[in-house]
């Protein structure tokens, strides 16, 4: 179903027949037979109205739910992961919330330190150097020693994905990363985010696939990005841009043409 | 909308024409209020179902299903909840009982699921406790200190105060009904029986409850209901590692040595009152009274039992808190359950306790 090309022989992510439950109802069905292959280094954007599921297939897609149905493999392992043997896998997958969804007893760097100090059993003092540096790319500096609920929501925003970044994921997932951003603030993702993609320092020039949602694609136009959007329960592949500018379907029009929400 | 106001518009014309028919809308129901055996009956239904009105279904209840609630455990591996299989909803989702055995019956099944539930997120801890022992050392270990210093440290002053009044009250009544009879030579076995055996863990356990358990209930609440548990599962952190082992074990290690502190300083203001109330006794008398009341099973047993109280108070709290998506106004008819259910426990396990006394 994917018009995406095969650039690696290993897939980033592949769903074969998967079906998403919403995080809410387990009974409900959010999004139904999904068949969709990501490669690595691809670029995808995912749009639908609010309340289509968007969400609750980023959780599943981050490994937090597991799939009702079909089967869902990440970097050829199968999702979601739980056991401890397995979690180095799971650790190419990031993902950015759409609040950031910072830990409220913490600080901002202690929050960003979190996973690499879990995970590598570093102290907060050996895991600074690593924390400056991600400060820095997020201009979050000022705010280092500050807790979550002392900033703004757009700087909380950029602190969940300096923490999402710290282990370097391969694959990053960001729900809805622009919803309600300034200009300022959202010509900055976007800079940020197609340095990602084509390979920034950080991640020593390897580029990062990225699938992001949205509920307004006009801000995703251009590049070599892939869409795909949610509707009626089904998953739809479009391709790239010049297949939505092409696409007949009324709500693909409007989400390419009209501003939905909070923008 | 125009469709609404017409439907609306018809209701409001047979209305007024039936009231035309009548007197008074309220005519026929007038009639029927005076009619003695209508309310006979009528007390007699609401004596059927007042414990159905009584019940939480009423209110909103994240346990109950009826209210279309899911009940997902915090973690799709080791599935903590057990209000999730078709079954259960089905049983949950009947109607409300209409009889007392009924009621009485689905009292039951909720209070054996819920047992259920506790007792499957109190094995899952310990097994992440034993697992994941030296696991994340640098991140998990100031967790564990900051519990312990919150569960116990920044309790003590209280406690010393408590331990000064429970010494006055138990030495005060003891010695007034003493004298009569000059049985003041079983002071220290009152103490011992009294403070050592039964109201110090009590005590400690409940006070610790009140202002740390709360507290685990409202932060672990909140945490789940603004999505921290899933950044955290996100991230690859197991939130039972990172969230209730350090409770567990500082509320554990917290309530024991509280009990120890609190017992001491009972044993020593019990002297001082005895003293300021002219009880003719030698602080060696009382001493050797008290070491003579004591065996080596009560240390045992004292030790075991504030542990389990701990170790019971924070999983009831942590499983309110953390087991089920809670949305934020939630988090308050959670914190009252796990309070009420962190009592019943703790008497309950003292009640064990006594068995065993009893039986040695």
């Amino acid at each position: 179903m994917s018009t995406a090309p095969e650039t690696s022989t290993r897939c980033a992510l592949e769903m074969r027949g998967v079906s998403v439950s919403s995080m809410r109802d387990v009974d409900s069905i959010a999004v139904e037979d999904v068949n969709w292959t990501v490669s690595p280094g691809q670029w995808w954007v995912i749009s639908g109205l609010q309340g289509t599921g968007k969400s609750d297939f980023m959780m599943m897609t981050g490994g937090l739910m597991a799939p009702v149905a079909g089967t869902y493999c990440f970097l050829g392992e199968e999702m979601p992961i739980f056991e401890d043997h397995r979690l180095p896998d799971r650790l190419k997958l990031g993902f950015v919330f759409e609040n950031g969804q910072l830990f409220h007893q913490l600080t901002i760097s202690e929050n960003i330190s979190l996973p690499l100090r879990y995970h590598r059993n570093l102290s907060q003092a050996e895991a600074e150097p690593e924390v400056k540096k991600l400060l820095e790319l997020t201009e979050l500096a000022p705010w280092a020693d500050s807790t979550p609920g002392a900033i703004a929501r757009n700087w909380q925003r950029r602190a969940g994905l300096a923490r999402a970044l710290m282990l370097r994921p391969e694959v990053l997932l960001l729900d809805n990363p622009l919803a309600g951003l300034d200009l300022r603030h959202r010509a900055w993702w976007l800079n940020l985010l197609e340095q990602l993609s084509r390979g920034h320092e950080w991640t020593n020039g390897r580029p990062m696939t990225l699938i992001v949602t949205t509920n307004d694609l006009r801000l995703w136009r251009g590049g070599a990005r892939q869409f795909a959007v949610l509707k009626d329960k089904r998953f739809i592949v479009l391709g790239g841009w010049e297949q939505v500018e092409k696409a007949s379907d009324e709500m693909v029009r409007e989400l390419r043409t009209t501003a939905t929400t909070e923008d | 909308m125009k469709k609404w106001d017409q439907v609306r518009a018809g209701k409001r014309r047979q209305h007024n024409s039936s009231s035309r028919g009548h007197d008074h809308p309220l005519a026929n129901r007038r009639s029927q209020i005076r009619n003695p055996k209508i309310w006979l009956f009528a007390v007699f239904c609401s004596f059927l179902r007042a414990g159905s009105f009584a019940s939480p279904a009423v209110p909103k209840f994240p346990f109950d299903l009826a209210s279309g609630e899911i009940y997902v455990a915090l973690m799709q591996k080791g599935n903590a909840s057990t209000f999730d299989s078709p079954r259960v909803r089905f049983v949950m989702r009947m109607p409300v009982p209409q009889f007392f055995s009924n009621f009485v019956g689905r009292k039951l099944f909720r209070f054996l699921l819920t047992i259920q539930g506790l007792g499957a997120f109190a094995l899952i801890t310990l097994a992440v406790l034993i697992k994941k022992i030296g696991a994340a050392r640098p991140v998990v270990r100031p967790l564990i200190f900051r519990e312990i210093s919150r569960s116990g440290l920044q309790l003590l002053p209280m406690f010393l105060f408590l331990a000064a009044a429970l010494g006055l009250l138990v030495i005060g009544q003891t010695v007034s009904w003493a004298t009569r009879f000059g049985a003041t030579q079983y002071l220290g076995t009152v103490m011992v029986i009294v403070v050592v055996r039964e109201l110090g863990p009590l005590i400690s356990a409940l006070l610790v409850l009140a202002r740390i358990g709360t507290a685990n209930v409202v932060e672990l609440g909140t945490a789940r209901a603004t999505g921290e548990v899933e950044a955290l599962e996100a991230l690859g952190i197991d939130p039972v590692h990172f969230l209730v082992v350090p409770r567990v074990l500082g509320m554990a290690i917290g309530i024991f040595s509280l009990t120890v502190y609190l017992i001491i300083g009972a044993l020593a203001s019990g002297y001082l009152w005895a003293f300021m109330q002219d009880v003719p006794l030698r602080p060696g008398d009382y001493f050797s009274q008290l070491a003579s009341a004591l065996t080596g099973l009560d240390f045992i047993l004292l030790a075991l039992k504030t542990v389990l109280f701990g170790f019971i108070i924070a999983i009831v709290t942590c499983y309110h808190g953390l087991a089920q998506p809670l949305r934020l106004e939630e988090v308050s008819y959670a914190t009252v359950r796990a309070v009420a259910q962190s009592v019943i426990a703790c008497v309950m396990i003292d009640a064990l306790f006594i068995v065993i006394y009893l039986a040695t």
